[in-house]
Formats: structure tokens, sequence, C-alpha cells
């Protein structure tokens, strides 16, 4: 199924906030053979509805009939394939870093500063880092990071909204 | 508004007796035992007393397919539940609307601590396991959302694309008791199955079709669902269409008109696959072009230009690019093309593709006029014995496809077969089903031995519960399709598929207080097919027929619609 026509979408989707959808939403993807590459889920601001942030990648045709089968399942209210130019993306990452020496603590915080990171930890050896950004401005600071030592990392996965005043809305 | 104070289980079998259910399939059980003995108080149910669990779903699955109106099944949790689950995906595949009901064990215990989640004693995660193979399955959590939750799954199962939905019901909830408002109010906001054919598409469609020099149309099982055969046979008979159908199809449009085809596919009629792979326009309304029906996608009518109605947008597209996509129900789209066909110039009768019918009709499906005793002259003459309303449903297998290729189905609704799962054993208790739905109709199971094994233990809940239906056993002693494929692609190396002479069914019809008959020639089965079909016992009639016998025409396994070989 290798295919050059390959392409990376972020489909975002309004679901009803209850048990077993995440269940459904995921099962589907496993059983049509659809790769997930990340999916963040979280409430919004209408009660009872979540958003389902999940980037997948495929051609033109398998994008096209994700959107399709994950509109077919009830929980789901609402699909929408974002357009890639116009929609800001952030992944927020929290990494523990390893601190050998002094030197190192000071270069550490100065990449810190340069990517807008924030310290939220410190221990003699270590330092905790919190970095937001898009997925590619998160991994260059982790690249700089494995030449200390990366102890442990935990990222979200990636969310996303659209540009402007549009929004998804479900009575459309 | 009617409220009233009740428990979960009354709250249930009233909710059900609203949707105007009058008949339910099932086996009881513990974890189900409060709904079963609410059914004592409410006479508007019958409720069936099925041998296994997947007995009861086929027979609800055949009861939606005979009438239209969803079929019930009940089953207690655990193996009960589990027990359904080939009746389920069977109802899945081929859309057709089912409610299952499932007990569940206690969501909270008595000393309100959770049991579900515990592996508790015949727990099984039943929402789990069919959340693939379900529309739609939800766990009941209180009183309270009972009516609702029936009217959301009645309305789910039987509009859009129709499908099974599942619903599990902890047995505290069943006992426990609230004050219960019956509503039909339904809001789903997920859900909302696109009815209407956007006009734009309809008027391309009409154009398309105008012009063409060969049309075709092609009719899956979404015609039948969508109760849309009269329509199709006016756009036919305007067009001037040779008609298609699916294996799914069949029943959608007379097949002894004079524009039908018969089915296509890998043992489809030679004359339809033929002529889709000649027409210059195709019409498929209702198919997901299944891959038993198209052979090789590289194959599949490249030049034609198509054109395809489905509710189901997720169909458009799927397997194969089509020019013109329409979503919307099948009859409303087949009517309003028709509105716009029927402005346009009539076409001539004698237009050259009509001719071309005709001529690869005399070449291809010659007239048989051998009366030898084997699948083929067998079936052709069934069909002379049922009345054109008779059911007939098939097992799987080689029986199968012979019923397909050779027992002209005439109206919709009286073909019913397991066309998507293949399920081996689902056609004789959907034959009961049908024949719930139906007594007034002749049913008839084209059963093979090896199917039939399968869900046998149903003869006794059709001659107690006094359903009578009729067997008709093409007993060839093997699991004849398999041992075909071992036959044609295995160099004769047979393995497993011999089942030997065991058992004898007319003894075993006879064991279940039912009939029994073995017919040797073809007057012998004419008598025989006549006393079953007016008697009031289901009759079981043993066909013993070669073991060589193969099914052709047939397209090898990844060929292509003209890599057809056989005789019709
Ligand atoms: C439940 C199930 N198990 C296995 C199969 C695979 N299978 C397909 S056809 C067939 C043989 C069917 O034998 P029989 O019912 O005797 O019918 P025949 O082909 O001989 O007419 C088998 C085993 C199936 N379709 N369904």
């Amino acid at each position: 199924m290798e295919n050059q026509n390959k392409k990376t979408t972020v489909i975002a989707a309004l679901v009803e906030n209850k048990p077993g959808v995440l269940h459904s939403v995921s099962n589907m993807f496993r059983r049509r053979g659809y790769n997930i590459e990340s999916i963040t889920v979280g409430h919004t601001e209408q009660k009872g509805v979540a958003r389902m942030t999940i980037t997948v990648s495929g051609d033109e045709k398998t994008l096209e009939q994700i959107t399709k089968q994950m509109n077919k399942l009830i929980d789901v209210i609402k699909v929408n394939q974002l357009e890639p130019d116009a929609i800001v993306t952030r992944e927020l990452a929290l990494v523990k870093i390893s601190v050998p020496d002094v030197k190192s603590r000071s270069d550490i915080i100065n990449c810190v500063e340069v990517f807008r990171g924030r310290v939220v930890d410190v221990s003699p050896e270590s330092l905790m880092v919190e970095i937001t950004g898009t997925p590619d401005k998160v991994d260059a600071f982790l690249n700089l990071m494995r030449t200390y030592g990366i102890i442990e990392l935990a990222r979200t996965g990636l969310t996303a909204l659209s540009r402007g005043v549009k929004s998804i809305r479900i009575d459309e | 508004m009617a409220t009233a104070k009740m428990n979960g289980a009354n709250a249930l079998l009233e909710s059900l007796e609203r949707q105007g259910v009058k008949h339910v399939f099932g086996i009881l059980g513990g974890a189900i035992l409060p709904v079963y003995d609410a059914l004592c108080t409410h006479s508007g149910i019958r409720h069936i007393l099925a041998r296994h669990e997947q007995g009861a779903a086929h027979a609800a699955d055949g009861y939606a397919r005979a009438s239209g109106r969803p079929g019930v099944c009940f089953a207690t949790s655990g193996p009960g539940a589990t027990n359904l689950v080939t009746g389920i995906a069977n109802a899945y595949m081929d859309s057709s609307p089912i409610i299952a009901l499932t007990g569940q064990v206690p969501s909270v215990a008595k000393n309100s601590s959770y049991m579900i989640g515990r592996d508790a004693f015949q727990e099984a995660d039943i929402i789990g396991i069919t959340t693939p193979i379900t529309k739609y399955n939800c766990q009941l959590s209180s009183v309270a959302e009972i009516p609702k939750t029936i009217s959301t799954a009645f309305y789910i199962a039987t509009t859009g694309r129709p499908g099974p939905v599942l619903i599990d019901f902890p047995k505290n909830i069943q006992t426990d008791t609230a004050n219960v408002e019956f509503t039909s109010h339904i809001d789903i906001r997920g859900y909302n199955p696109t009815i209407t054919p956007h006009p734009l598409q309809i008027r391309k469609a009409a154009e398309c079709l105008a012009d063409a020099e060969r049309p075709i149309i092609l009719a899956g099982g979404g015609v039948i669902s969508a109760n849309a055969a009269d329509e199709l046979l006016t756009v036919a008979e305007l067009l001037l269409a040779p008609v298609a159908t699916t294996f799914m199809g069949k029943g959608a449009f007379p097949e002894i008109h004079p524009l039908s085809v018969g089915t296509i596919g890998m043992h489809g009629n030679p004359l339809a696959n033929k002529l889709l792979l000649e027409a210059d326009v195709m019409l498929a309304v209702g198919t997901r072009f299944s891959d038993r029906a198209t052979g090789n996608l590289d194959t599949f009518c490249p030049e034609a230009k198509k054109i395809h109605i489905d509710i189901d947008a997720a169909e458009i597209g799927k397997n194969i690019d089509v020019d013109i996509p329409i979503v919307a129900d099948a009859k409303k789209s087949l009517a309003a093309i028709y509105e716009r066909l029927i402005k346009q110039a009539k076409r001539k009768p004698d237009n050259p593709w009509m001719k071309r019918l005709e001529e690869a009709r005399a070449q291809l499906n010659p007239p048989n006029e051998n009366k030898e005793f084997k699948p083929k002259s067998l079936l052709q003459t069934l069909r002379k014995l049922l009345p054109d309303s008779a059911i007939v449903t098939t097992e799987v297998g080689q029986n199968q496809m012979w019923a397909a290729l050779y027992f002209k189905a005439l109206k919709p609704r009286t073909f019913i077969s397991s066309g998507g799962l293949g399920t081996m054993g689902f056609g004789f208790p959907a034959a009961i089903g049908a024949k719930t739905a139906c007594p007034d109709r002749v049913v008839v199971d084209i059963a093979g031995d090896g199917s039939f094994i399968m869900t046998e233990q149903e003869l006794a809940c059709s001659v107690i519960e006094e359903i009578p239906v009729t067997v008709i056993v093409l007993n060839n002693g093997v699991l004849g399709m398999v041992a075909q494929w071992q036959r044609m692609f295995y160099k004769r190396r047979y393995i497993a598929t011999k089942l030997g002479t065991y058992p004898d069914f007319v003894k075993l019809a006879e064991s279940y207080g039912a009939q029994g008959f073995r017919v040797t020639t073809i007057p012998e089965f004419q008598k025989a097919v006549q006393i079953a079909i007016k008697s009031k016992v289901t009759t079981v009639i043993d066909v013993p027929i070669s073991m060589e016998e193969d099914v052709v025409p047939m397209i090898p396994p990844g060929c292509g619609l003209n890599q057809q070989v056989g005789d019709y």
C-alpha cells in the first residue's frame, strides 16, 4: 500500500462526549487499515461535545474514505479535513533532560529561551522543560536536547484549529 | 405524553410494542430473565424460542428481509450474546435491519459496587465485540432513557442504509423502577441520512442516460431495501435498458422480464456479465460493487460511464470510481430520473442494443429442455411448482449459486440469502423468520447438506412453534463449493470436504417431528414439493446429487467478468 501520493492531513471531528466513542473511531481505523499518526481528544465549548484531532496519512482517495467512514459513525457529529495552509497546529511536549554539568545547564536554558519553552522543574541532575509549537518545532528542540540526553518524554500529539472566524459547527 | 411507573423490563416491552413489534426470536438466561418474566404480561408480543442464538439472529434477519420490518432477537449475557455475533455480522454485511437485545450482568450490584468490568459470571463485552458489526450499539444506563433509546435504535436500524443495532441491557436496570415517559421524539445530531437526490446530479444522470447507446442498469440490494423495484421497472422500460442485478439485488427486477439478464459476478449469468461489459452507460443503484460481483476491477467496464446511486456516501468511490454520484434514497432518485427521462424522445424498441440483447440471450441463455436429475433442472422445476409470491432462502455454497443462476426471482424480498458474509446455516432459520413475518406465503430453504447441519436444530423450533417451511437439501455428501475449488485449483487434492452419508435427513426430520422425503427422480421431486408446500408441518426433502457436480459458469478468482468459463 506504499503510495507516492501520500499526504498527511489533519481531520477534526466533533463527537458525542460519551463512553465508547473513541473506541468506535479507533476501531474503524484499525479495521479498515487506516493509520492514525496521532489523536487528541478534549472537551469543547459546547456541553456534551468533544473534539478529536486526528493526524492521518494516505492518498487522496484514502483520505476521502476516512472522512466518509467517520461520518458514518452515529456518534460522530461532524467531520472536517482541515486545509493544511489555513490552520494553526500545536503540540505540547514535556521533556526531562539530563544535566551533566553546570555549563550544560546554562546551554540548555539558553536553548529553551530560543524555542520559547519554559523550565518547569529543576533537580541537581535534570531539568524538565515544557515546549509548545508545531510538531516540527518540537522535533527540532528535541533533536538539540538529545546531545545532553533525554531521560523522559511525553508529547500530547497534535491539535489544530482553522484560522479566521470560520469554525466547525454542528448545525450546518 | 404517557408516563407510568414501571420497571425497566416492562419499559422495554412497552417500547417494543409501540414500535409495532409482534415477534421476538430468542433464548433466555439469568441476565435477561426479568425481561422474559415481563413477557408473561405482554401478550401482544409472541416469543419464538430458538434452539441456538445464531438461529434467533438469522430468524430476525429473515423476518426483516421478507417483510421490510425490523426483526428482533433476544439473548442472555455472555455466551448468549456471543452466539448472536455471526447473525449480527451477517445482517451488517447485507444491510438488514435487526434489533438485538442482550442481557448484561448488573452495572451496579446490591452493595452498589460495579459488576460490569469485574469478569462477573457470564459477562462478555458485547458492546466492544459488536462495535465493528453493528450500525449502532449502546448499553442502557437508566430506566428513564429506555423509550428514547428504543425509538432511536429502530430509527437508526431502518433508515438510511439499514443495519443491525444492539442494545445491551444490564440486569439491575431491568428490575429498577422509575417514572417512564414514552416519547417518539428522536434527536441524533450525528445521523441524518441524505434522502432527497441533488437535482443537478439527477439532471446529469438523465442526460447521460438519454445520450446512451447501450445503457445498462445494475441493481443491488439497495433497490430492495428502498422498496424501489417499481421505480426501477419504469426506468428500465422507458430507457429500454437491460437490467442486471447483483446477487443481493436478485428479486429487484422480475427475472422473466424481457429486459432481465440475471445476476452478475463470479457465478453470475454469462448474459449479465457479457452485456455489462458492452454497455456504454451503467446506472448502478444500491450496490457496493463487491469483489464477488465485479471480479477484477481493472477489467470492470473501464469504458462505461458510471452513474452510482447509493444512500451510503461511503460507498461512492470506495471500490470503483464513478462519473455521476448520487447520494440519496434509491426510490426517490429513480423516480426523479424517470421524471426527467419521460420528457425525452422515446427509444425505438428495434434499436441495435435491443437486437444485441436478443442475440446474446439466444446464444448465452438457450432454453433448457433437459430434465436430468441435476441442480439446474431441479431448480427450474422448483420455480414452476412455487407460487410467484413464494419466498426462497438459501444456504451457502453451490446450492446458493445454483439457486442464483437457475431459480428465477420474480419479486423483491422473495430471494433471501447471505451474500456478504456467506454464512452457512443462515437459510433455514432465515426461512423460519420469513415464514413468521409472512405466514400466508410458501417459504422454501434451498440447502446444502453441510450448511443445513449447522443450524438444523431449529427444526425443533419450527415444529413446536408451528412455523412450517420446506428445506430442500441438495445433498452431495461434501462441502461442495470448497470441494469444487479443490478440484479446480488444488489438483483434486481433497482434504476435509467429505461429509459422508450422515445424518439420514429423512430420519433427522422425523426425529424432530417434521416430515422427511427422499427423492431420486424429477417426478418424485415434484410430488414431494407439492406435498411439502401445502403441509402444516416443516418438511425436509433430501435430494441426493453427485458430489462431482460443479457450479458453472464461473469466473476464476482474480479474473475479470470477461474471463468467465463454462456454459449456463
Ligand atoms: C460458517 C461457514 N463456515 C465455512 C464456510 C466456508 N464454506 C463455503 S461454502 C462451503 C461448503 C458448503 O457446503 P454445503 O452446505 O454442503 O453446500 P454445497 O456447496 O455442497 O452446495 C464452506 C465450508 C462458510 N461459508 N460458512
